[in-house]
């Protein structure tokens, strides 16, 4: 399947600066008359593990406008098999993971290797709120507002140098604070990858929050990648280690079963799972009574993605 | 030995028959209280099916119980289990062309060819169908040797049921190992029990050729 070049976004959809500043200054009055203060959001878990919220966090044009589901759903329905291959686990197995302090590894093609705090990452970037839907891979889907920043114009300090073909991400491994880890139900630690033009992309997001909180750590806290228009399984959470590398990574899911889960893992309603249809999706928070929704390429992001894959046959790089 | 009365049959049976209903009563409660999770459709698919797939293994477990140990009494319950595996597994059913579908037969032509694991328990619901309707007094007269032969589709239902699960996990196969585990346990006890039948019959066959021998050697006995 060829796809044609689009590239980026199209100027409609692009906020006139203008109109952007007088939106700005809306909400840093709300946030400023509210809070009374304006300084950068900064966050860490409270004493008794409420997630405590951020203070501003910029709207984003790259955000749906679509009603998102509801923070229990969100918080309450994850895949996180490092804690628990049940959609109810890591909500309750999850409270013991330790979130500070943390760093990031960044290493391999880069002429500026470094080791980050997360608390350095967060205060150094400007917050957005990126309202987005997740399609997993299982054919259900959320639209869920994570609080995080572009992942390319942060990875661009650290110099990658002109070998950088992919990134590959890692999760933390620690099965005495991972007890799905126990188990060899993935080759741990999990894996994840983009090719670099993916991570550079402005859509490709690291996300510290949702609804404006702290991400709980269920949702993959305390630093988890978004993809949008991927399946959810490629946005790793609990991230330790970036990687830039020359070699396509070997991700966790494409180890486990490479024929039913490749590198690209693009959301693709013509290209099914092969053991169930990938044509719609179930949309949580929707009644027992409530039709499933048609799919989309690219989960709705074809505009501003489907350049990336012009000339490849989808089919094949599932 | 306690002899067990009409009404006392009766009795029991409701007692059975109500218990047996618990796990809808648990289901039916849960959605009246929204307690079904972010993904009720699928939480109501996931519960009926695993009721299915139990009450088929309690199903044959009953039977089990007479070839091991020589107990008779579970045996006047084995009909209404199965009958309540059937129920399940078309309240299972029910979820997924109803709910999850929401009755589309477009949407379901083109799913179920997509997915195998709906292809195999699909034939599983279409195994018990037969067993569903010759289940009554009448049938397993008419029928004679035949209802045997014919209930003996069970064992495959419930393969097939079992296929059914572990093909739609995506890694953790513990749950559906289990359901196997105890299958393969159940059927074991019916391969042992049917070969050692056989070698009884051979050797009382043999023993009847061998007395048929000596009388002919010894006319006058």
């Amino acid at each position: 399947m060829l796809i044609k070049t689009n590239p980026g976004i199209p100027s409609s959809e692009i906020t006139d600066p203008a109109l952007f500043r007088e939106r700005r200054r809306l909400i840093r009055f709300a946030v400023g008359s509210a809070i009374g203060t304006l300084s950068a959001g900064l966050a860490t878990q409270t004493a008794h593990g409420t997630p405590k919220a951020f203070e501003s966090v910029r709207k984003s044009d790259y955000s749906l406008q679509e009603e998102p589901t509801d923070y229990e759903d969100i918080t309450q329905y994850n895949n996180f098999y490092e804690f628990g291959t049940s959609k109810e686990a890591p909500a309750v197995l999850s409270q013991g993971l330790k979130t500070r302090p943390w760093s990031v590894a960044i290493e391999g093609e880069v002429e500026k290797p470094a080791v980050v705090d997360i608390e350095e990452i967060i205060r150094s970037q400007v917050l957005e709120e990126r309202v987005y839907r997740l399609r997993c891979v299982e054919a259900w889907s959320m639209v869920v507002p994570w609080v995080g920043f572009p992942l390319g114009q942060w990875l661009k300090q650290f110099n990658p140098t002109s070998r950088a073909k992919f990134v590959e991400f890692v999760t933390l491994y620690d099965p005495d604070q991972m007890p799905g880890q126990r188990r060899a139900v993935l080759d741990w630690p999990y894996v994840e990858g983009l090719r670099i033009d993916e991570a550079m992309h402005p859509l490709t997001i690291l996300a510290v929050g949702l609804y404006d909180k702290v991400l709980p750590n269920q949702n993959g806290a305390p630093l988890r990648l978004v993809v949008p228009w991927k399946y959810g399984f490629k946005s790793i959470k609990s991230i330790v280690k970036i990687r830039l590398t020359e070699q396509m990574p070997k991700t966790a899911w494409n180890k486990s079963a490479p024929n039913e889960y490749g590198f690209y893992a693009n959301v693709n309603p013509d290209v099914d799972h092969p053991r169930w249809s990938q044509k719609r999706e179930r949309v949580i928070g929707g009644g027992l009574f409530t039709p499933k929704r048609e799919t989309e390429l690219f989960n709705g992001y074809a505009k501003q993605v489907g350049h990336l894959y012009a000339g490849m046959d989808l089919r094949k790089f599932y | 030995m306690i002899r067990i009365t009409r009404g006392g049959w009766r009795f029991f049976k409701l007692i059975v028959f109500a218990i047996s209903l618990l796990p809808l009563g648990g289901i039916v409660f849960d959605a009246v209280q929204n307690n079904l999770g972010a993904n009720p459709i699928q939480t109501l698919q996931y519960r009926t099916g695993d009721w299915a797939l139990r009450f088929l293994l309690i199903t044959l477990t009953l039977t089990s119980l007479k070839i091991l140990f020589g107990m008779v009494f579970q045996m006047r319950f084995r009909r209404m289990m199965g009958l309540f595996a059937f129920f399940y597994a078309s309240l299972h059913l029910t979820v997924y062309v109803g709910l999850d579908q929401s009755f589309s037969w477009a949407h379901i032509m083109e799913d179920v060819p997509k997915s195998p694991y709906i292809l195999v328990g699909l034939s599983a619901f279409l195994l018990l169908l037969p067993l569903a309707l010759t289940s009554t007094h009448r049938m397993i007269q008419r029928l004679g040797r035949n209802w045997q032969r014919l209930h003996r589709l069970v064992y495959v239902a419930a393969l097939l049921a079992v296929i059914h699960f572990f093909w739609l996990v995506k890694a953790d196969l513990r749950e559906p190992a289990i359901y196997a585990g105890v299958l393969v346990f159940l059927l074991g006890v019916r391969v042992v029990h049917a070969w050692r039948k056989a070698e009884t019959r051979k050797r009382k066959l043999e023993d009847r050729n061998q007395k048929t021998a000596v009388r002919i050697l010894i006319p006058d006995s």
